[in-house]
């Protein structure tokens, strides 16, 4: 086995017993980046130079016994949605095509303390938004199972760099699904986390209110050991919880007994296809026959959560990228009148089609006289979508459904139809809007040999139940150790 | 027809927290041109604003002494609207859940005491300043400004002339400068007012349509203003036009406004509650250890004065206008118990020349304590009052103590008698005709008499001696 194939924890137990060093772990990544990459487009950035020199130091720290992470040597990359000190921050947009933050996000910050070793930026829909990786304005990154095909999105560089082996993990940002959806169609484990568990602090907004970034692993240990990392209280963030934060380590065991599962009557109704719908029940006869009570219950406000989530989202959205504006930095329109028209061409110009369709909606739907019957009506939908997971969190340690209806699409196959991709959210929306934790596991492939991943939603701040249950999953099907031929 | 003009008042008002309201930054004024600010008043990608408690606990000192009620529930929104000088192309304020509202302000204008409702108190955050380029057709932005702390007071239409929502400001000035929330600097822009003005026929209830000046940054201004736009109102409607509900802009130099934006040219500020930051919530027993915290009001200083020092109303008025001039009393107060000079000395010669030289009370180049000295010398007979007067110049010159400016210029008092006597022998000598004129009954030859003797000593003999001498001298 190649050690780019190989887990965080399996890397970081071969650093250990001194069987490899960073650096060569680093080597063999780049190098698969540098076979793949022409196939994948994963990245936007590749740091090979400052990841060779990190890897370097990283191991000497590691000889002196000073670097004693788990996550110390492991090379990793990031969507390019997370602010890096003196490297390129793009958001997949030409708003930002040269845009070089003074600061790092403090996810990056957290990283680095580990000494994980940062491969790189990772390709991501225009400002996270799209379930493709089609509205990135540099490229299409593709799905490693079937290159015709998308990684989904918005974190799709995330997934497909890990899937393909190109990053030992990744992070992503989840908004609506962007971690979860990719992670299934690439057919790794993709964990948002509660909302206020990883700070948002140098994570360019999209739809503040629901934007969580979290980790995309081959395994569900190497999730939780990279929570480890990544979550805490940062007084840089209003909205950071201050709690006491678990090992997450500490979860993973081989028991599900006695949980109790329940599974949305109408995650399991119109517009599945029968593969993801045959693949879920799977894993419920699974959990059933280690121990676990699996109901069947209804959560009927479900067909009112993408509207409620495009209504917030655009709304916040609106509001967060007006700051893109052609005046400080960033894209600057070469033509303009006056000021006004400066505004104008720069943004017409330096954003993407699904970016401005979504700014025009935000706007929409805050203005004077129709706040009420839009955005104010989406946070009392908001409302209700809690009190349904509250009531079904009364019953339930933690509720199992699909990720998303179907397999991985073709690429182009939706990019007519915005609608229809909006669609594609309708298992994952509801866990931004209601802050909850939810994890993707692997769970099977379709007739086409797509990966099929499995939705775990769990209470708020109750990652170690889903990370549980999903090791739990892991240790008794083979569906984590799935690698696409490329 | 007789018309009433309608007043309401949005005061703006900087808070003089030392950091920003939402990142470390210092709010000092000045300052090269974006060295006070970094990504995060800057509005760079991914950055998040963290609120400054002292910023929340300024602003409810302001609605406590305004006699506001304190909301224990209340929240941030996003004001939307592009400029250049707004990096985040929104400003963080309050929107429907004010910190502050339902308080009121004392005013009294020519001796009639009127109460003005105030509506709300929120906090908000500054924008930068754009400087036109004297050279270069562009503009450019100064950040420094960005994210220092304001609050916005909002009065209830209950102004009805120039002169009240003068009085009205200069209250709110004082109150702020009592509590040490705000210095209160209008020529640098911390403390500016937008007029909010209607007229109507006398005796009508229904308001008239309003129009609004923005950035009124002086009481010169507020005045002049006021009144030009009251006269403005009047003469469209006496014409049979109509007035238009729109904002202008105050060109104080022309004394004129222009109309800036009409109110379907108005911004759709979009306002939606600030996903970045939490509400904020306060503890009833946090907001009474404020309330208990606050020092002594304008109101409550003046009464006192009244009171304890046995001033009249309109000094004590005066004196407690401003709280730098009320605290140099009260020091010079209590380093001489000569109340009443201390009070005239204030009111007469130190006002005169800070008019004069253009100068704040906290630009006075000596202690009160000083002012306490040089009545000292007065009243101990060291020197006299003409003297005195000319004592206190110098100590604006200088800075100095005017023990140690009288002694260094000789300054004293001369009652040594057998000088004086020579002094008085020499004017009489010099002058035959006067001492003739006296001698025949002539009474006003003697105050020449003793002016002249003054004269020969610089002012610094003492009066009475010389008196004493001339009558001796005269007789013999």
């Amino acid at each position: 086995m190649e050690l780019y194939e190989l887990t965080a924890h399996e890397l970081s137990d071969l650093i250990k017993d001194k069987k490899a060093s960073a650096v060569e772990i680093t080597e063999s990544l780049l190098n698969r980046i540098e076979e793949t990459e022409n196939k994948v487009e994963s990245y936007l950035t590749v740091c090979k130079e400052e990841a060779l020199a990190k890897a370097k130091e990283v191991q000497a720290r590691i000889d002196k016994g000073e670097a004693k992470s788990p996550l110390a040597g492991i090379p990793m990359a990031l969507k390019d949605n997370m602010c890096t000190e003196g490297i390129a921050t793009t958001c997949g947009s030409k708003m930002l095509e040269n845009f070089i933050p003074p600061y790092s996000a403090t996810v990056v910050k957290k990283l680095a303390e580990e000494d994980a070793i940062l491969l790189g930026k990772l390709n991501m829909d225009e400002f996270a938004m799209g379930g493709s990786n089609e509205n990135s304005y540099f490229k299409k990154t593709k799905n490693p199972w079937d290159l015709e095909r998308v990684p989904g999105g918005s974190s799709g560089g995330s997934a497909a760099s890990v899937a393909s082996g190109q990053a030992v993990f990744s992070l992503g940002s989840d908004t609506g699904g962007s971690i979860r959806q990719p992670a299934a169609f690439c057919g790794v484990v993709g964990m948002k986390p509660t909302y206020g568990t990883v700070s948002r602090f140098g994570l360019v907004a999209f739809a503040s209110s629901l934007d969580q970034i979290g980790p995309l692993t081959k395994d569900v240990t190497d999730c939780a050991l990279v929570l480890n990392a990544i979550t805490g209280h940062d007084k840089m963030d209003s909205t950071s919880a201050d709690i006491q934060y678990p090992d997450y380590t500490k979860a993973l065991l081989n028991d599900v007994k006695g949980m109790k599962i329940g599974y949305p009557k109408e995650y399991l109704g119109k517009g599945i296809s029968e593969d993801v719908k045959k693949a879920v029940l799977d894993a419920i006869d699974t959990y059933k026959s280690l121990g676990a009570e699996c109901e069947e219950f209804s959560l009927p406000i479900t067909e009112y959560a993408i509207p409620a989530y495009y209504l917030i989202a655009c709304a916040e959205a609106s509001s967060n990228l007006a700051r893109y504006d052609g005046i400080k930095y960033g894209y600057r329109a070469a033509k303009y009148t006056d000021l006004l028209d400066l505004y104008k061409q720069t943004r017409s110009e330096g954003f993407g089609a699904e970016v401005k369709r979504r700014i025009m909606l935000g706007t929409y739907a805050l203005s004077s006289g129709y706040y009420d019957a839009y955005y104010k009506k989406a946070l009392q939908v908001r409302t209700i979508i809690k009190q349904e997971f509250d009531k079904a969190f009364s019953k339930y340690d933690f509720i199992i459904g699909p990720t998303t209806p179907t397999t991985a699409f073709k690429l182009g196959e939706k990019t007519a139809n915005p609608l229809e991709m909006y669609l594609e959210d309708i298992y994952t929306v509801s866990v931004n809007i209601a802050g909850l934790p939810g994890l993707v596991v692997p769970c099977g492939k379709d007739s086409k040999g797509l990966p099929i991943g499995l939705q775990l939603i769990g209470k708020p701040f109750d990652e170690s139940t889903l990370l549980r249950a999903g090791y739990t999953f892991e240790q008794n099907t083979e569906y984590h150790k799935m690698r696409p031929q490329i | 027809m007789e018309y009433e003009v309608v007043i309401g008042l949005e005061v703006h008002a900087e808070l003089s927290t030392k950091s920003k309201i939402y990142c470390s930054c210092t709010t000092e004024f000045g300052g090269e041109e974006n060295t006070h600010c970094c990504p995060i008043c800057t509005g760079m990608p991914g950055v998040l604003p963290v609120l400054n408690k002292n910023v929340v606990e300024y602003a409810v000192k302001a609605g406590l002494a305004t006699n506001c009620t304190i909301a224990e529930f209340s929240k941030q929104d996003r004001k939307n609207y592009f400029y250049p000088d707004l990096p985040k192309a929104y400003q963080t304020s309050q929107y429907d859940l004010p910190l502050c509202k339902e308080g009121y302000i004392d005013i009294e204008v020519e001796g009639e005491k009127k109460r003005i409702g105030i509506t709300r108190i929120h906090i908000e955050e500054d924008a930068g300043k754009l400087m036109h380029d004297e050279w270069e057709t562009g503009t450019l932005v100064d950040y420094n400004r960005c994210g220092v702390p304001l609050i916005e007071i909002v009065s209830e239409p209950d102004i009805r002339s120039a002169e009240e929502a003068k009085a009205y400001v200069e209250n709110l000035k004082a109150i702020l400068e009592y509590i040490e929330v705000s210095d209160c600097k209008m020529q640098e822009g911390s403390l500016r007012a937008d007029v909010n003005l209607s007229v109507r026929p006398k005796g009508q209830k229904e308001f008239g349509t309003r129009t609004e000046m923005k950035n009124l940054n002086s009481f010169r201004s507020i005045v002049r203003a006021v009144e030009a736009e009251t006269q403005r109102q009047i003469n469209e409607i006496e014409s049979g036009g109509v007035v238009v509900q729109e904002t202008r802009r105050w060109d104080d130099n022309k004394g004129v406004s222009y109309a800036m934006r009409s109110k379907e040219e108005a911004h759709d500020y979009r306002y939606f509650p600030e996903p970045d930051l939490v509400p904020i919530v306060l503890e009833k027993e946090w907001i009474e250890k404020v309330k208990e915290a606050l020092p002594e009001l304008p109101d409550a200083r003046r009464k006192r004065y009244i009171a304890e020092f046995g001033l009249p109303e309109y000094d004590a008025g005066i004196l407690t206008s401003s709280k730098r001039l009320a605290d140099f009393f009260e020091e010079a107060v209590s380093k001489n118990s000569n109340t009443k000079a201390v009070s005239n000395w204030i009111m007469g010669d130190l006002m005169r020349i800070l008019k004069e030289k253009n100068l704040e009370v906290d630009q006075i180049p000596f202690p009160a304590e000083y002012l306490a000295n040089l009545i000292g010398l007065i009243d101990k007979g060291t020197i006299s009052g003409t003297i005195a007067k000319k004592v206190f110049e110098k100590m604006f010159d200088s800075g100095k103590d005017p023990q140690v400016i009288v002694k260094e210029e000789g300054l004293e008092v001369v009652s040594d008698e057998g000088a004086l006597v020579e002094v008085v022998k020499k004017i009489l000598e010099s002058n035959p005709q006067s001492v003739a004129d006296y001698k025949s009954g002539k009474e006003k030859a003697f105050g020449f008499l003793v002016g002249q003797a003054m004269k020969e000593t610089r002012g610094k003999a003492n009066p009475q001696l010389i008196n004493k001498i001339l009558k001796e001298e005269l007789e013999k």
